[in-house]
């Protein structure tokens, strides 16, 4: 195949993830735009095959099979509550791809290359190793995280910014004796690459876990970045177009998480929440209601508008399916359901939404903060499942309070608000929520999964009593 | 007919200088509170030409005193038998009382309720005297005729006192609390029979904070109910309970007994019932058993507004509120008189449109050939028009209430550029510029596709759902996969070249990146249903 129709088909290539990407912004079109994502990434394959540079088919195809066979069978397997740590997974295999695609770059001389080119090349692996790296051991330990083999708390070692920053000035103090190229450049680039894999672990371990959107699709980025510095050294704009794609995809996604917590990008990747309150926080006093599945039923089943706002809870616990068969009842029955989601709800952007669609809850009912949070004054009750700082109201209350500003969902202006959760203890901010000890705010402690089953199983009890079967 | 229309005109203009005279006595119903005018729609009778005469202390019941009648330039007559004289029109609210038919002089015009149907010797009576009467209860129930029908203002005011009367003996608090003192549940009402009666108290109640349930057998009702906040509680049974005139026909058989059944089940569960089932010109249905009021919880209340047509509740009884194994029932027929200044007022009105449809003072005849009177004359100069003669029951033409879902009116955010903007184009300018004196043309045409495809992306993404944000991600990771091109280009070398083992392995884990994340995008996205 000529260079000339490879090019071509790399162009069409290009504009078929830029579709791709573009039909993700809809849901009527965001089958469409994986599909057409799929089909750039086979355009682009089929023509690298053709082309001249490629022959070593035997790899090709020995290498090519047990990866796709590994990657269907994590995708075919995986549980929708186990997404996160499936992208972040996937995500530090972008990375190491980046990494290993680097340091063969910089094994295969190119002769070809003189002067400022050359130098250009030698800085465009030294950085896109630097990237991948970072990306794959931050992945790693992210999805170690989420996972649950790694502490979700935040890490902070004691002086991990000035650790932090000495390993930054460290890497790029390195690039100079790697400049000098020879024999030992191969040690400093594997050096520096080895500064870089525990700088990744250092950044997101000291990340809590509820930050973990910001870091997922943080992550995401730099692995577009590690792919469009691998296209720079490789001279393929068909790879810088598609890292800068998703590199600058992923961090629109961090900005939109951070501005959802009112943190700044900075704020977060610092880690280690709660520095930043000017004052102590407002003392919360008064008592909390518990109450029973009995009530809860009651509650629910004399409202007219009820709103659902799930959390972290509701996927650990795996009661998404549960919640779902509550609201097809209560939606029989004539009320009206919807389902509020704060933008950083779960451990993933969008994660709720992923979750209530594996339960069949139809997506025109799900809506956003901002869709749903002037609704609440007019809503009978409001089902807080596994949220917490979500709709914490010394966010708006409290301004001396850590998460003074965030924007919450509003739940403790309906009527009344029962709060499904194992205790009263604070979320992951660490702030104690005033919330639960609201007068129109109820607890229902204990696992939500169970309490979801209950509120079920007594709810298709009480049946419709505006239904009679008639003999005649 | 048109006839004796001309000859009525005639002799009404016989005197042509003297005002048409309006009578209002004081009703002597035992009891009765209203009064067929108040002083505001005096001064509308007034004002369509008529000569307002009103009975000493008439209005006092009703809260109207004389002082205010006379501010109002009506004059007042110190006993009935004077006004009876001088009026040439009465207006009344209750049907003429025996005593005042025997001192009514010939040839007058009386307008009240008459119920022609239950008061055969009352009309015989009148047309003795050669009266023409016109009942407003008898006014068809037409959209026309709507500002007319007292039916419905007063079954409007019976309604809401329904629920008032309820909440006086009802010991507990209707809406639902959560106080200190521990949780208060709402309470629940049944309100059997949806028409205007039926909503003014569905409302009512529902403004108290109550859960309201609806029953009624026309299922046409069901949207204005439900846009009352009640919820329409349905036999699962097709039978359509529509009647004529807005009131619903007797049913059959078996839905009375899948109704009964639907009652029996609610009164275990609510706390209040009000009955408002009427069929016109018969006894009122009989729906709540005694059985029933038994299997109620102590403290349950009943309204049977019915009560005075035989009651819907088998238990109740005519104009007294008594307690019946716990359970208080109220059997008031006086409710509107209840609520004598409110009722009045809307009576009165409901007088004046009549009077001005039949043309003022000015214009003033019995026009036989509109609907509206000739439905409601019951006697035309002692000749007994009634009933009317038979129209087809008109389409229903009733309009479901829309509420139209306001639009949330955007607002775009007004960011202002700062400072810093200034700042940042500054320094990527110094920064291009670095670029352009150091680097070799082949680098600045990739840095330029770089550039170039970092705002596509920022303009792709922005308008991403946040439903999405997954998938989203999921999808980027898989094209970010597309580092696997390097790897291909690296793989044709001797096969024991660290360049290529290298090479293979990023083939590896990018496939696995590539096919783990598209596949498990469609997985995502096939579950996103609406």
């Amino acid at each position: 195949m000529s260079n000339s129709l490879i090019t071509v088909a790399y162009i069409a290539a290009s504009a078929l993830f830029i579709l791709s990407l573009g039909g993700l912004s809809k849901q009527e079109t965001a089958r469409r735009g994986n599909f057409l994502g799929i089909l750039g990434m086979l355009i682009a394959f089929g023509a690298t095959v053709a082309s001249a540079q490629v022959t070593g088919y035997g790899v090709l195809v020995s290498t090519l099979l047990p990866g796709l066979a590994i990657g269907a069978l994590l995708a075919a397997r995986v549980a929708m509550t186990s997404m996160p740590q499936l992208v972040g997974i996937l995500n530090s295999f972008g990375g190491l791809a980046s990494v290993l695609v680097g340091f063969g770059s910089f094994l295969q001389a190119e002769a070809a290359l003189t002067g400022v080119e050359a130098t250009i090349h030698d800085i465009e692996i030294y950085v896109g190793v630097f990237i991948g790296t970072v990306t794959f051991t931050g992945s790693v330990v992210a999805c170690g995280k989420l996972q649950g083999i790694v502490s979700s708390k935040p890490i902070a070692l004691p002086g991990r910014h000035f650790v932090n920053l000495g390993m930054l000035v460290a890497i790029a103090v390195l690039l100079f004796p790697y400049m000098q190229g020879g024999e030992t450049a191969l040690t400093y680039l594997g050096i520096s690459c080895a500064i870089a894999a525990v700088l990744g672990v250092n950044l997101v371990i000291a990340i809590g876990g509820a930050d973990m959107p910001v870091v997922i699709s943080m992550l995401n980025s730099y692995s577009g970045w590690a792919a469009a510095a691998a296209g720079f050294m490789l001279s393929n704009d068909l790879l810088i177009v598609t890292g800068a794609l998703v590199g600058s995809s992923g961090a629109i996604l961090s900005y939109f998480m951070c501005k959802a917590m009112n943190r700044s990008f900075i704020n977060v990747m610092a880690g280690g929440f709660g520095e930043g309150a000017s004052g102590p926080a407002a003392e919360i006093t008064g008592t909390a209601t518990p109450t029973n599945i009995e009530e809860t039923v009651e509650l629910l089943d004399n409202a007219q508008n009820v709103i659902i706002v799930p959390g972290y809870g509701m996927a650990v616990a795996q009661a998404q399916h549960p919640v779902s068969d509550i609201t097809k009842i209560l939606r029989k029955r004539g009320k009206q359901v919807r389902f509020g989601i704060h933008p950083v709800a779960g451990r993933l952007p969008g994660h709720m939404n992923v979750l209530l669609a594996e339960a069949n809850v139809p997506y025109d009912i799900v809506l956003e903060m901002d869709e749903i949070n002037d609704d609440f004054p007019e809503t009978d009750v409001v089902l807080v499942i596994g949220a917490n700082d979500t709709v914490n109201s010394s966010a708006l209350d409290d301004p001396n309070s850590a998460i003074a500003g965030m924007p919450v969902m509003e739940v403790w202006k309906s009527d009344s608000v029962i709060v499904l959760k194992r205790s009263l203890s604070s979320g992951y901010a660490g702030v104690d929520n005033p919330l639960f000890y609201k007068d129109n705010t109820m607890m229902l402690f204990g696992d939500a999964k169970q309490n979801t089953t209950a509120i079920l199983a007594k709810l298709s009890e009480s049946a419709t009593p505006s239904k009679v079967l008639t003999t005649a | 007919m048109t006839i004796a229309v001309e000859r009525d005109t005639g002799s009404n203009n016989a005197v042509p200088n003297a005002r048409k005279k309006i009578g209002i006595p004081k009703e002597i119903y035992p009891g009765e509170c209203r009064v067929a005018a108040t002083p505001t729609t005096v001064k509308v009778l007034q004002k369509q030409g008529f000569e307002v005469l009103i009975e000493q202390s008439a209005g006092e019941t009703a809260n109207f005193s004389d002082r205010a009648y006379e501010n109002v330039n009506c004059q007042i007559l110190p006993n009935a038998a004077a006004l009876w004289e001088q009026a040439d029109i009465i207006l009344k609210v209750r049907p003429p009382q025996p005593e005042e038919v025997d001192r009514l002089p010939e040839k007058k015009t009386i307008i009240s309720f008459i119920w022609p149907a239950q008061n055969g010797e009352l009309l015989d009576k009148l047309a003795e005297r050669q009266a023409t009467v016109l009942a407003m209860d008898a006014i068809p129930r037409i959209s026309r005729a709507q500002k007319l029908d007292a039916l419905s203002s007063m079954a409007n005011i019976a309604g809401y006192r329904a629920v008032i009367e309820a909440a006086n003996q009802f010991g507990r608090f209707f809406t639902g609390q959560i106080t200190a003192a521990g949780k208060v549940p709402p309470a629940k009402v049944m309100i059997i029979g949806a028409g205007v009666a039926g909503l003014a108290a569905i409302g009512a109640a529902r403004s108290l904070g109550a859960v309201v349930r609806a029953f009624d057998t026309r299922p046409a009702v069901k949207e204005q109910v439900q846009s009352l906040g009640a919820e329409f509680l349905e036999l699962e049974f097709a039978e359509d309970g529509t009647g004529s005139g807005g009131y619903a026909k007797t049913m059959s058989k078996e839905f009375i007994a899948a109704e009964m059944a639907l009652f029996a089940q609610q009164a275990k569960d609510v706390d209040i019932i009000i009955t408002t089932a009427l069929i016109p010109g018969k006894k009122a249905p009989l729906l709540i058993t005694q059985e029933m009021v038994d299997n109620m919880k102590p403290g349950s209340v009943v309204v049977d507004l019915a009560a005075e047509q035989g009651g819907n509740c088998e238990v109740t009884r005519p104009n007294e509120i008594y307690q019946h194994n716990g359970v208080t029932i109220i059997g008031l027929t006086d409710l509107p008189s209840r609520m004598a200044a409110q009722s009045s007022q809307l009576y009165g009105t409901n007088l004046c449109h009549l009077l001005k449809d039949m043309g003022g003072a000015e214009d003033y005849k019995v026009n036989l050939e509109d609907e509206v009177i000739r439905g409601a004359l019951v006697l035309k100069e002692g000749e007994v028009t009634w009933p009317p003669p038979q129209k087809p029951a008109p389409v229903n033409t009733q309009k479901a209430p829309t509420t139209p879902a306001p639009q949330p009116a955007k607002v775009a955010e007004d960011k202002k550029p700062s400072k810093m903007v200034w700042v940042w184009l500054g320094l990527a300018g110094l920064t291009l510029l670095g670029i352009g004196l150091g680097a070799p043309a082949s680098f600045l045409s990739h840095f330029m596709v770089f550039v170039l495809s970092c705002f596509v992306g920022w303009q792709v993404i922005w308008n991403v759902t946040p439903a999405l944000h997954t998938p989203l991600m999921s999808v980027t990771n898989a094209i970010s996969g597309i580092v696997i091109l390097g790897g291909m280009l690296q793989i044709s070398g001797s096969l024991t070249s660290a360049t290529t083992i290298l090479g293979a392995m990023a083939i590896v884990v990018a496939t696995i990146n590539i096919a783990g994340g598209f596949l498990v995008s469609q997985r995502m996205l096939n579950m996103f249903q609406k």
